[in-house]
């Protein structure tokens, strides 16, 4: 038997004592060889403080984006998915209109975030692999919990950022309902993140408070003295990488994920996301712009939308039924709007058309509490869609006919299409065939 | 109060806090447990934590000991860093936009976008050839530069 190291914490061993010593004792094949496999001499509690510390200021970020996009789908209108979430209900509020690019940072820092901080993740957990080969593996009851609470951690954080980058690259290779399962795993990965960092933050603030490791040049680059978490390794090689050389490593790689996905967001630079759908070219001309949804996919024919396509207004017990030459003769408004989708894209373009207001007033409501839309399509999850009143009631929120000076093209939603200020792209409805005002 | 945690081994709050952690995943676990697809939905939970635990870090890791013994130390400035560098780009970009890279995007993907899914393998392997290009050119530079840092 090769004797066995000291463990990095003298403290004694918590009740049932027995338990725990027994459990040190029995050291399984391999758990001694893995011990002394670890060579890394930057591993310790400066770096991994240092990750700890920007995923500290920036995961909630990315907790709340998502949490205020689940807020734009409209909850008070049952359009947010899930559905039913129990007391895991945040406090919702009537999504604005103002400014009109909210949902398209909302959404486009959640996903363009999420993937930056990939390499950050894996960085912090290179930084503590060695832990999770550590005997005993646990000391006390404490440390038994606490590590379970990891599993919630890495699982969580881990099931978040593949759920989530499947989804926007539109593969369903998971099999489950995406909103559900990225709703609740981060739920999940929050409640054992404000545990984590509830428990660590002493640690990092130590850390981060002791030498500033991030000067030392490779040529001086040691370990640090041993740490009680043990992330210090016992017997330590040479350095081949600084501590500052691994966080430009992981920062490079974060711009680099950021450099091929902002693409997504921005117009000038979509070819840049070399890799994504949204990257792709999505047509020619002032309508080759990205769809969220193919008029093949919806199933609308070029009958339903020929010179027999009427749209019908309804108020109360009043009707209006208009064809398309009718709608073109009526005030027409421009509007530079962006369209945002929660799968992290984002364009912005010009729409003209017939503000929903004036077809609101058309059919007597002057301030209508909420609307439905209806579109031609019949299967679709998004083929109606309910607007709130200050949805209905924006200057720029548009029943559009055309778009950079063209008509709509069939998978823009051509005869007419729904768009508004800040509101998420499923949302604006397209083929639309009636609209339905309510008190 | 003393006692308690040298039975359990830790402060009190520490317990209140898993136990609240524990009692949120506890009701989810319970609130999904009735969906026919609760199975998979905790196989890739779980099943993330093991991919990265034991297949990608293991994997990498020891791709990096191969690196080592066979680049480390040798040659001043040494090549190492000018290898892991790029090839650790490259894998970054493999693993985040794999579906992708490899076109696996389903009817979804055609319904969604109006495009047909196709592989971008070749993008990638450009980029990833680029950033071992670049590498190597700084590495030439450093190399003619002189042996000191």
């Amino acid at each position: 038997m090769p004797a066995s190291p000291p463990p990095p914490d003298d403290a004694p061993a918590a009740a049932p004592a027995a338990l725990w010593r027994a459990l040190a004792r029995h050291r399984p094949p391999g758990v001694d060889a893995a011990d002394r496999a670890w060579r890394s001499p930057v591993r310790g509690p400066w770096l991994t403080s240092m990750l700890g510390a920007v995923l500290l200021a920036t995961l909630p970020l990315v907790i709340v984006t998502g949490l205020l996009d689940w807020i734009a789908y409209a909850p008070r209108l049952d359009q947010a998915f899930p559905r039913d979430v129990g007391w895991l209900h945040p406090p919702v509020f009537a999504w604005p209109t103002r400014p009109a690019w909210l949902f398209r940072v909302t959404q486009g820092l959640h996903v363009t975030l999420g993937i930056v901080l990939v390499p950050v993740v894996l960085g912090k957990l290179w930084s503590v692999v060695p832990k999770l080969f550590d005997w005993p593996p646990a000391r006390s009851a404490a440390q038994l919990l606490e590590r379970l609470s990891l599993l919630l951690l890495v699982g969580g954080i881990l099931f978040q950022t593949a759920t989530g980058l499947l989804n926007i690259q539109y593969a369903y290779l998971f099999g489950f309902d995406f909103y559900t399962a990225h709703w609740f795993g981060a739920w999940i990965f929050t409640a054992a993140l404000v545990t984590h960092v509830a428990i660590k933050l002493p640690r990092m603030l130590t850390a981060l408070r002791g030498p500033n490791h991030g000067r030392t040049p490779l040529d001086r680059t040691g370990p640090e003295p041993a740490d009680p978490d043990g992330l210090v390794a016992r017997r330590p090689g040479p350095a081949t990488m600084s501590r500052r050389g691994v966080l430009a490593l992981v920062g490079g790689g974060s711009l680099l994920l950021a450099a091929l996905t902002v693409g997504q967001s921005v117009d000038a630079l979509r070819r840049t996301a070399l890799l994504l759908p949204r990257g792709r070219r999505a047509g020619a001309g002032p309508t080759g712009f990205p769809v969220n949804r193919s008029v093949a996919a919806a199933g609308v024919t070029p009958a339903q939308t020929g010179p027999d396509w009427r749209l019908t207004l309804r108020a109360g017990d009043r009707t209006a039924t208009l064809d398309r030459g009718r709608l073109l003769a009526l005030a027409q408004h421009t509007a530079t709007l962006p369209i945002a989708c929660v799968e992290g894209w984002s364009t912005s373009q010009t729409w003209t058309g017939v503000r929903l207001r004036d077809l609101a007033a058309m059919v007597g409501a002057t301030d209508p509490g909420s609307a439905r839309v209806r579109s031609l399509e019949r299967t679709g999850q998004f083929r109606q869609a309910r607007l709130q009143g200050n949805q209905v009631g924006d200057p720029d929120a548009l029943l559009a006919l055309r778009v950079n000076g063209v008509d709509l093209s069939p998978d823009h939603g051509y005869p007419a299409r729904i768009i508004v200020p800040a509101l998420p792209g499923v949302h604006c409805t397209k083929w639309v065939e009636e609209i339905v005002f309510d008190g | 109060m003393a006692e308690f945690r040298r039975a359990y081994g830790a402060a009190p709050w520490h317990l209140a806090l898993l136990a609240g952690c524990f009692a949120v995943t506890g009701w989810i676990a319970l609130r999904l447990a009735g969906e026919a697809s609760a199975g998979r939905m905790l196989l890739w939970f779980v099943g993330a934590a093991v991919a990265h635990d034991l297949v990608l870090f293991p994997a990498y890791a020891s791709v990096d000991r191969v690196l080592r013994a066979a680049l480390g130390r040798r040659g001043t400035p040494s090549s190492l860093n000018h290898v892991r560098v790029p090839a650790l780009g490259a894998g970054l970009l493999f693993l985040v936009y794999l579906p992708g890279i490899l076109g696996l995007g389903d009817g979804t993907y055609l319904a969604a976008t109006s495009l047909a899914p196709r592989a971008m393998l070749g993008r990638w392997l450009a980029v990833s050839g680029a950033l071992f290009a670049a590498s190597a050119l700084l590495y030439a530079v450093r190399r003619l530069a002189g042996p000191s840092r």
